[in-house]
C-alpha cells in the first residue's frame, strides 16, 4: 500500500465540519475514480485514519485532532488537484436525493398480498399461476384463513386433496383447481355472467355446466345467491367431494340461499352417496344437475328446479336460423370451448348418431386423440387442458377452433356444425368479431349448416341479444340452451336421426 | 375469517397469476389486489409443493418464531474460552461452516496465525503456518460449541468470552470480546500490535471486565439486559451489525460504575474505560451472541423451515435451518459490494467472511437496514432504499419481532426468521451488512458493506427439508 511519490498532492484540515464515515468513504471512492486523480482520503482525523494517510503517503504536516475533517488529494497535475478538491467540496454540499421507496417494493406472493389488507376484511385469492405453483399460493391463502379460487390447472390430485383436507380444518374452502367460474355475494371470479342476485345456490364441479345453468335461471327471473365451483375432480373418488361437502354446509348456513342445484358430471357413486346423505341432511332442498346417459340435459334440469319452486319455464332465448334443409349423410362436428357443454351434447347426441369420437371420449375406445380433423361425428373440447398448454383459454383466444372450422370448410365433408359461445366477464370481449367471418367464409365454401349454443345474459358484458343478432346475421342458429341447440343440430342431421 | 362470513358480504380479491380476471373484477367494481407473482427463483416445484402442503409446516414455524421471539439475553459472565466452551489445549474455532487450514482464505490464514502466536504455540508467522498446514491444531466452527466469532471468528483457548443465558430456556452462548478496529486478529491481520493487543485484552480487559460483572451479579444486582441494549440501539439509529454506536455507549454507560469499583489499578481501568469508548463495534460482540441465544433456542423442531444460522468462513457461506438441525448448506462465499478503506478497492477485499450475520438471522443488522439509514449508504443507496431493503426483507420472513421496533416503520418490529420456502418463491435472499477483510493474510479491514448469501445454500436447504418432509 505504499504510495508512489509521484505528482501534486494536497492536504488539509478543517474543523467544524463533520460527516459521517458512510458519507467520507462515499465521497473518496466517487473523487478517486475521477480522471488524474491517483489517491484521495476524506475521512474524520482519527487516529486509525491518520495511519491510512500515511500509509498512502498523505499524512498532513500539522498535528490533527479527531474532530477535524481531513482532505487528502494525490493528482498527476494541478488541473486535476483543483478539480477533485472542488468535487470533494460539491459531494460534502450535495443534498442526497431518493431513487426508491418502501412503496415500490412489489409484493410477490399471496400470502404477502393477503398481509397487507386489514385483518377484518373479507377477502378471497384468486390463483391463475402456472399448475406447478399454485399449490404454494393455495397453501398461503388457507394459512391466512382465506378461501381460494386456483383457476390453475395441472395440480396433482394428491395435492388437491391436500389443500382441501387443509381448507376443511381451517374452515375455508378451496374452489378448484381447474377452476374457471364462481360468483361469491354477487362478485363473479373467472369466467362468469352477469346474473341477477336470488335464492338459487350452484355447488358445480363443472365451470361451463355452472355457466349454462346460471344464464337459464337469469333467463327465468331467477336470480344465484352463489356460485361455487369446486373444481372438476372433486366428486371423483380421490377427492371425495371434500369442497362440495363444504360448499354445501356453507350455502345451507347462509340465508340469502334458499335452494341448492349441484352441478357435475357422473360422481363416483360412493362419492354420490355421501354427498346425497350429506344433502338430505340440509335445511335447504338440493337438486342434482348430474349429466350422465339418464339425465344428460342441464336445461331440463334447470326447468325441474323451476318447477320445484313453482316457477314457469320460459321459452328460452334463441335466434332461428336460415331455414336450412336437413343434410342426409352429414355428419356432427362439435366445436366447443366448455367441457361440459361438449359433454352434454355428445350424451344428448349418442343415442341419435351412434358414435363421437372426442378429445373428451365418453368411452375411452372414442378417443380422438390429436387428430381434430378426423372424419365422421366429431365433439372437440377446445378447453381440454392438452389444447391449452401454453395458450389461453379458446374462450378468450379463439385461433384453435377458427383454424378447425376453415379446415373443416376445405375438406368438404358434409357436415353440421355446433359451436359454443359463452360470453361473461373473463371471456373474449366481442366473440362474434372473429367468429362471424370465418363462418362465412366457410358457408361460402360449402353448405354448412351453423347452430349456437350462446352461453351468457343480457347482461353479460358482451351482451346476449348482440351477439346473438350478429351470428344470425351470419348465418346461424342460435339457442341460450345448448340442449335446445344440440338436438336442432341433430334436426339439421335428418337422416342420421 | 369463515367460509360464512364470506357468503356475507362481497369479498375483496388477492391475486396471483394472469391479468383479465383481475381486469373483469375491475370492472364489476371489485377491490382487487394483484399480486406481482413470479415463478420460484429456485427449488424442484415439486419440493415448494411438499413443503407448502406439509402439514407440519405452520406449526413448526410457529413455534420456532415463537422460540425466537420469546428468547431474552442477559450478560452473566466473562471468562477465557478454556473456561467456558471446555476446549481441548489444541484447538481453534473459527467462524461460518468448517474448513481445513487448505481451504482457509487469507483473513482466515492470519487470523489463525496470529492465535496460534497469542497462544505461543508458534514463535513466527512461519511456524504457525507449518502447525496449521501440518494438522497440529484442531479447527472446529464457533457455532458447534454455542459461540460465534465476528469476521474470522479465531477464537482461541486463552481469549476471553462474554457469557450470555437467555433466562427464558436457559441456554447460553458466548462470543470473543471485540478488539476494536484497524489492524485486528478479526481481518486476519497478526502484526506484533495485534498480538500484543490480544495480550492486553487477556491479562487487562477480560479480567477487569469479568470482575465487573460478576459483582454486581454477586451482589444481587439484576443481569445487563442485552436484548434491551439491542432494542434500544435500534431506536437510535444502529442496526446492531454494521453500527453498534449506539450500543457501545449504552454497554459502556451500564458496565462503568461497575468498572469503577473493580480492584485494579486505575490506569487499568482508566485503558479499559478508554478502549470501551474508542471501539463503535464494541457491543457488536455482545448483540451476535444475543441473536444466537434465540436462534439456538428454534433448533431441532420437524417441519419448521426457518434459516437458525447464517455463517461464512471466507470461503464458503452456510446455513442451517430449524429442521435440519445441525446439517450446514453451503455455497462459495459472494464478495461484499461496499466502500473501502483508503486506497484499497474491491480486488482488495476477500469473500464473505464472519458469524455475524447471525444478526441478519435474527431480524436485525440487513434487516432493520431502515432503522439505520446511515448504512445503506454502503453501497450508494440512500434512506428510502434501506426502508425498500427492509420491506423485501418481511417478505421473505416469518414474524416481525415486537421487541425490535423499527421507529420509521412506525415502530414495525424487524422482520425476523427467514423462511428458506419464502426465499425460494420470491427470489430475494437475505441481506447482509458486513465488514470486508483484506484477501491477503495480515491485511485487516478494507472496507464495509452489503453482500447476499450465494442461493446454493438455499437451494440445497429446500432439497433436504423436502426430503425430510417426505420421510416424516
Amino acid at each position: 500500500m505504499a504510495a508512489p511519490p509521484t505528482g501534486v498532492r494536497s492536504v488539509v484540515l478543517r474543523s467544524g465540519v463533520y460527516a459521517d464515515s458512510v458519507k467520507l468513504m462515499q465521497v473518496s471512492r466517487d473523487v478517486g475514480a475521477t480522471e488524474g486523480v491517483t489517491g484521495v482520503l476524506v475521512a474524520m482525523a482519527t487516529p486509525l485514519n491518520l495511519e491510512i494517510a500515511e500509509n498512502m503517503g498523505l499524512a498532513p504536516d500539522e498535528e490533527a485532532s479527531p474532530e477535524q475533517l481531513l482532505i487528502a488529494i494525490r493528482a498527476t497535475d494541478d488541473a486535476a488537484l483543483a478539480a477533485a478538491t472542488a468535487a470533494v467540496d460539491a459531494a460534502l454540499a450535495a443534498r442526497e436525493r431518493s431513487s426508491a421507496t418502501a412503496a415500490t417494493i412489489p409484493l410477490r406472493t399471496i400470502g404477502a398480498g393477503l398481509d397487507e389488507l386489514p385483518v377484518d376484511t373479507e377477502a378471497l385469492a384468486i390463483i391463475s399461476v402456472p399448475g406447478q405453483y399454485a399449490v404454494a399460493e393455495a397453501a398461503d391463502a388457507i394459512a391466512a384463513g382465506r378461501s381460494v379460487l386456483v383457476f390453475s390447472d395441472g395440480v396433482p390430485v394428491e395435492h388437491e386433496v391436500l389443500l382441501k383436507r387443509a381448507a376443511h380444518d381451517a374452515g375455508v374452502l378451496v374452489m378448484g383447481p381447474d377452476c374457471g367460474t364462481a360468483i361469491v355475494s354477487g362478485v363473479a371470479l373467472g369466467f362468469a355472467n352477469v346474473v341477477r342476485p336470488g335464492p338459487v345456490g350452484l355447488v358445480a364441479a363443472s365451470g361451463t355446466g355452472a355457466q349454462q345453468v346460471s344464464c337459464l335461471l337469469d333467463a327465468a327471473g331467477v336470480g344465484v345467491s352463489h356460485v361455487l365451483g369446486v373444481g372438476g375432480r372433486d366428486l371423483k373418488a380421490e377427492v371425495g367431494g371434500l369442497a362440495t361437502l363444504d360448499a354445501l354446509a356453507a350455502l345451507d348456513a347462509d340465508p340469502a340461499t334458499e335452494r341448492v342445484l349441484l352441478v357435475s358430471k357422473p360422481p363416483a357413486p360412493a362419492v354420490a352417496e355421501a354427498v346425497r346423505a350429506a344433502a338430505d341432511g340440509l335445511s335447504v332442498p338440493v337438486r342434482d344437475a348430474v349429466l350422465s346417459a339418464d339425465a344428460p340435459d342441464l336445461t331440463a334440469a334447470v326447468e325441474g328446479l323451476l318447477a320445484d319452486m313453482g316457477r314457469e319455464v320460459p321459452a328460452w332465448p334463441s335466434r332461428p336460423g336460415p331455414d336450412e334443409k336437413a343434410v342426409p349423410g352429414a355428419v356432427l362436428k362439435g366445436f366447443f370451448s366448455g367441457g361440459t357443454l361438449a359433454d352434454e351434447a355428445m350424451l344428448l347426441a349418442s343415442p341419435a348418431l351412434g358414435e363421437i369420437r372426442s378429445n373428451i371420449p365418453l368411452r375411452p375406445e372414442l378417443d380422438l386423440g390429436t387428430d381434430l380433423a378426423a372424419p365422421g361425428h366429431v365433439v372437440v373440447d377446445f378447453g381440454d387442458d392438452a389444447l391449452t398448454v401454453g395458450r389461453a383459454h379458446p374462450m378468450i383466444d379463439p385461433t384453435l377452433r377458427l383454424e378447425a372450422i376453415s379446415n373443416l370448410a376445405a375438406r368438404r365433408e358434409p357436415a353440421v356444425l355446433l359451436l359454443d359461445v359463452v360470453l361473461g366477464y373473463g371471456a373474449d370481449p366481442d366473440p362474434a368479431h372473429s367468429l362471424v367471418p370465418a363462418l362465412t367464409a366457410a358457408r361460402r365454401h360449402v353448405p354448412l349448416p351453423v347452430v349456437v349454443a350462446l352461453i351468457g345474459t343480457e347482461g353479460d358484458p358482451q351482451g346476449w341479444s348482440r351477439q346473438a343478432d350478429a351470428l344470425a346475421a351470419a348465418g346461424a342458429a342460435v339457442f341460450a340452451s345448448n340442449a335446445q341447440a344440440t338436438r336442432y343440430a341433430l334436426d339439421l342431421l335428418g337422416g342420421a336421426r | 375469517m369463515s367460509l360464512q362470513e364470506l357468503l356475507a358480504t362481497p369479498p375483496a380479491i388477492v391475486a396471483a397469476g394472469v391479468d383479465v380476471f383481475s381486469d373483469a373484477l375491475r370492472a364489476q367494481g371489485a377491490e382487487v389486489h394483484d399480486v406481482d407473482w413470479r415463478p420460484p427463483a429456485f427449488g424442484d416445484p415439486a419440493d415448494l409443493a411438499a413443503l407448502a402442503l406439509d402439514a407440519r409446516r405452520a406449526a413448526a414455524n410457529r413455534t420456532a418464531v415463537e422460540r425466537v421471539l420469546a428468547a431474552g439475553s442477559q450478560l452473566v459472565d466473562v471468562q477465557p474460552a478454556r473456561a467456558v466452551l471446555d476446549l481441548p489445549d489444541r484447538m481453534l474455532l473459527h467462524a461460518g461452516p468448517p474448513i481445513e487450514w487448505a481451504d482457509a482464505s487469507g483473513p482466515m490464514r492470519g487470523a489463525l496465525i496470529g492465535a496460534c502466536l497469542f497462544e505461543g504455540w508458534a514463535d513466527t508467522a512461519e511456524e504457525a503456518e507449518r502447525i496449521l498446514a501440518a494438522g497440529e491444531i484442531a479447527l472446529d466452527p464457533c457455532h458447534h460449541h454455542s459461540a460465534v466469532g465476528p469476521m474470522a471468528g479465531v477464537t482461541s483457548p486463552s481469549m476471553w468470552m462474554w457469557c450470555l443465558q437467555d433466562p427464558v430456556g436457559g441456554g447460553r452462548a458466548f462470543c470473543n470480546l471485540n478488539e476494536g478496529l484497524g489492524k485486528v486478529l478479526r481481518y486476519g491481520a497478526y502484526g506484533p500490535e495485534v498480538i500484543e493487543r490480544l495480550h492486553w485484552m487477556a491479562d487487562v480487559l477480560g479480567p477487569v471486565l469479568a470482575a465487573a460483572v460478576r459483582t454486581p451479579l454477586e451482589a444481587g444486582v439484576d443481569p445487563i439486559d442485552v436484548k434491551a441494549i439491542l432494542a434500544q440501539m435500534l431506536q437510535m439509529g444502529d442496526e446492531g451489525h454494521n453500527r453498534n454506536r449506539a450500543g457501545s455507549a449504552i454497554t459502556l454507560r451500564e458496565l462503568a460504575p461497575a468498572l469503577a469499583e473493580v480492584d485494579a489499578p486505575a490506569k487499568a481501568i482508566s485503558a479499559v474505560l478508554r478502549f470501551i469508548g474508542g471501539n463503535e463495534h464494541f457491543f457488536l460482540n455482545l448483540g451476535m451472541p444475543t441473536a444466537k441465544l434465540a436462534m439456538d433456542a428454534a433448533r431441532g423442531v420437524p417441519g419448521s423451515t426457518m434459516v437458525t444460522v447464517m455463517a461464512r468462513n471466507g470461503t464458503e457461506f452456510g446455513i442451517q435451518t430449524a429442521g435440519t438441525g445441525d446439517r450446514w448448506f453451503t455455497g462459495p462465499a459472494q464478495t461484499p459490494v461496499g466502500l473501502f478503506l483508503g486506497d484499497y478497492g474491491p480486488d482488495d477485499a476477500n469473500p464473505d467472511i464472519g458469524d455475524s450475520a447471525i444478526t441478519e438471522t435474527y431480524g436485525v443488522g440487513g434487516f432493520s437496514m431502515a432503522a439505520a439509514p446511515a448504512i445503506v449508504r454502503f453501497v450508494g443507496g440512500t434512506v428510502p432504499d434501506a426502508l425498500a431493503t427492509t420491506e423485501r426483507m418481511y417478505q421473505v420472513t416469518l414474524a416481525e419481532n415486537p421487541a425490535m421496533a423499527i421507529p420509521i416503520l412506525g415502530f414495525r418490529g424487524s422482520p425476523t426468521g427467514i423462511d428458506v420456502l419464502k426465499v425460494a418463491r420470491t427470489g430475494w435472499l437475505p441481506q447482509i451488512n458486513t465488514g470486508m477483510a483484506g484477501a491477503v493474510a495480515g491485511t485487516g479491514q478494507v472496507g464495509a458493506g452489503l453482500v447476499q448469501p450465494p442461493q446454493e445454500c438455499f437451494e440445497k436447504a429446500l432439497a433436504a427439508l423436502a426430503e425430510e418432509t417426505r420421510a416424516a
